[in-house]
């Protein structure tokens, strides 16, 4: 009771503080959507009447799909998509399985190289894999994947387990005992423990671990960049990036081509933003 | 009664234990993934400093490489300004990146605040889309051709001090550094914020009923418990800055140009590995750019745990 007179004494005196933390979110909020907005809204515009004024809304007069259809008719945009699409969802895919399989073999046997291998992925989350990229192009060079969709797939697996078996080791961890043992007493397999009781109870921390390992895969550009340049294996980050810089001139394009990197984002990540945030504020990365 | 222990103990010291296939087949796959696709290119990069290739001809040099790199006239002077450059961009995040993401989740925790989740869901947004594509995006709204930023200054009548920032050699680094830090403080925001949605209300509620204001309540309360969630931080900041490459190659090219003024140690990195110019790519001299890139983190993580992780104060809740 005491408290709870004390907050609401708080409050009542409080209505100009909360006023200007709503100006100081709102501003902020303003600032980091102008950006983007202004990219978007101009994209649908004329050429003279993106210069002329850049912030007005499209109208009946000034809008114009041309730069898409140039983006569409000078590039391979589909293909670009798809080859994210593809490379994103098989990488998360296999992070997420082995991830599991993985961090289920470091938290529930025990063996002597268990620690040292704990380690070495512990390692991983702080060292950035870029800084063996020599290395792996050789590798690459070796294994003949170079301008491979599968050479990326490996790469980003190997970047995204470090995170994943930590994540998911620490759930695994909360797990209750007697489920397991209920199971060993019942002669159940070691293998069907995992994919029939384990597995199904690990996905919400999956999907934690989905959100974090996706984004980097998806935005990333110094892989593509460098292991699969190719026309034919051109992911969409790359893709804009090529394109941008080809057709720096064309305002047009320029702009409709980040719009169309942009908005599949968004539309996403607003679909999904509370899952995201449930895991990030969950405390599962600390 | 005794006779199945003492006839067990001396076999299972005799036999050999049968291989534990389960654990192969749970660890195994992601291992050889791992091994293969991360530490042994890792392990390799730092032994590949340590060679010189001429002509398909490798042989051992010793530390010839990193000598190079910081004393030899055509080296020393890239690889000391990308140095610097990369220090002056980290620094700025540090001043600016995460006290804005420190001052937001403060905001944003404040009890019983309308629209958080929006606020939140908008003020995360641009860390979500590529760094590429965000270069990109600043690249046209800070042109000088389109003048948005300098019409923006205008109506604040601050027109006379618009420049073509990302072109000018004195100021294209601090732009981009501001172009970045703008992407990215979404991410101390949310650490920090989920760190203060964990406080337990009755601590903040007794430093309340000992009668101290907000400031008080935030400086001795708040503040010490989300010490290790800033530090935390800063080390994921040092290291994403020293890793950087994408916005720089964006914006400015693999030359980060004006006349390198926007060197980072991951374009000097690319260009060393790569070759521009005239100068031809070495993989034995990017091996010792990665190696250095490698030092400099490692030195950063460690100080982080060693110096910082130990004096502050781990609370139970």
């Amino acid at each position: 009771m005491m408290i709870s007179a004390f907050k609401n004494f708080n409050l009542g005196r409080s209505v100009p503080k909360s006023v200007a933390i709503h100006g100081v979110l709102m501003a902020y909020t303003v600032i980091a959507l102008f950006p983007i907005l202004v990219v978007i809204i101009n994209a649908f515009k004329e050429r003279r009447a993106i210069f002329r004024d850049p912030l007005a809304m499209p109208t009946m007069d000034s809008f114009t799909l041309v730069g898409f259809e140039q983006v569409l008719l000078r590039s391979d945009f589909g293909l670009y998509s798809w080859n994210s699409l593809v490379v994103t969802l098989l990488a998360v895919g296999l992070v997420l399985l082995l991830g599991a399989m993985a961090a289920w073999a470091l938290t529930e046997y025990k063996f002597r190289t268990n620690l040292l291998i704990t380690f070495l992925f512990a390692m991983g989350i702080m060292i950035p894999i870029r800084l063996g990229t020599v290395s792996i192009l050789r590798l690459m060079v070796d294994l003949n994947l170079v301008n491979t969709l599968t050479a990326l797939v490996l790469v980003y697996i190997a970047q995204g387990l470090p995170l994943a078996v930590y994540i998911l080791s620490e759930f695994i961890r909360t797990i209750p005992k007697e489920l397991k043992e209920a199971a060993r007493c019942d002669a159940v397999s070691e293998y069907k423990i995992f994919f029939c009781i384990i597995l199904p109870l690990l996905k919400p921390a999956m999907a934690t671990v989905a959100v974090f390992t996706m984004i980097p895969i998806w935005n990333d550009l110094w892989f593509p960049l460098i292991l699969a340049p190719g026309e034919e294996t051109r992911t969409i980050t790359l893709g804009v990036q090529q394109f941008v810089g080809q057709y720096v001139t064309d305002w047009n394009s320029v702009l409709s081509a980040l719009t169309m990197a942009i908005v599949p984002v968004l539309v996403l990540y607003t679909i999904f933003s509370r899952q995201l945030i449930r895991g990030l504020t969950s405390g599962a990365v600390k | 009664m005794t006779l199945p222990k003492s006839k067990s103990t001396p076999e299972s010291a005799v036999e050999k234990k049968p291989i534990p296939w389960h654990i192969v087949f749970f660890l195994g796959p992601a291992l050889l993934i791992y091994l293969t696709f991360s530490v042994y290119p890792l392990l390799d990069t730092l032994i590949l400093s340590l060679y010189d290739e001429q002509k398909g001809q490798s042989s051992f040099v010793g530390l010839q490489n990193f000598i190079t790199l910081i004393s030899d006239d055509n080296w020393s002077s890239a690889f000391w300004n990308a140095l610097a450059n990369n220090f002056q961009f980290f620094i700025i995040h540090m001043l600016v990146q995460n006290p804005i993401g420190l001052l937001l989740a403060v905001l944003l925790s404040s009890p019983k605040l309308r629209f958080s989740g929006s606020y939140r869901t908008f003020i995360f947004m641009p860390t979500m889309l590529s760094v590429v594509i965000i270069g990109f995006v600043w690249q046209l709204l800070l042109s000088p051709i389109w003048g948005i930023s300098e019409n923006f200054l205008y109506h604040l009548g601050l027109d006379h001090y618009f420049d073509a920032w990302l072109g000018k050699e004195s100021s294209a680094l601090i732009t981009l550094s501001f172009i970045s830090v703008w992407q990215f403080v979404g991410i101390p925001m949310m650490l920090i914020y989920a760190t203060l949605l964990n406080i337990p209300d009755d601590i903040v509620d007794a430093s309340v009923v000992d009668g101290a204001n907000p400031m008080q309540t935030f400086w001795y309360i708040k503040l010490p418990l989300i010490l290790p969630t800033i530090a935390m931080v800063s080390i994921l900041t040092f290291v994403a800055n020293f890793n950087a490459f994408e916005l720089i190659y964006a914006v400015k090219g693999a030359l980060a140009g004006p006349n390198f003024s926007t060197d980072l140690m991951g374009t000097f990195f690319y260009r060393t590995f790569f070759g521009f110019q005239l100068q031809e790519g070495s993989a034995t001299m990017g091996a010792a750019v990665a190696t250095l890139m490698f030092l400099i983190i490692l030195v950063g993580i460690m100080l982080f745990l060693f110096f910082v992780q130990r004096r502050i104060q781990r609370f139970q809740f």
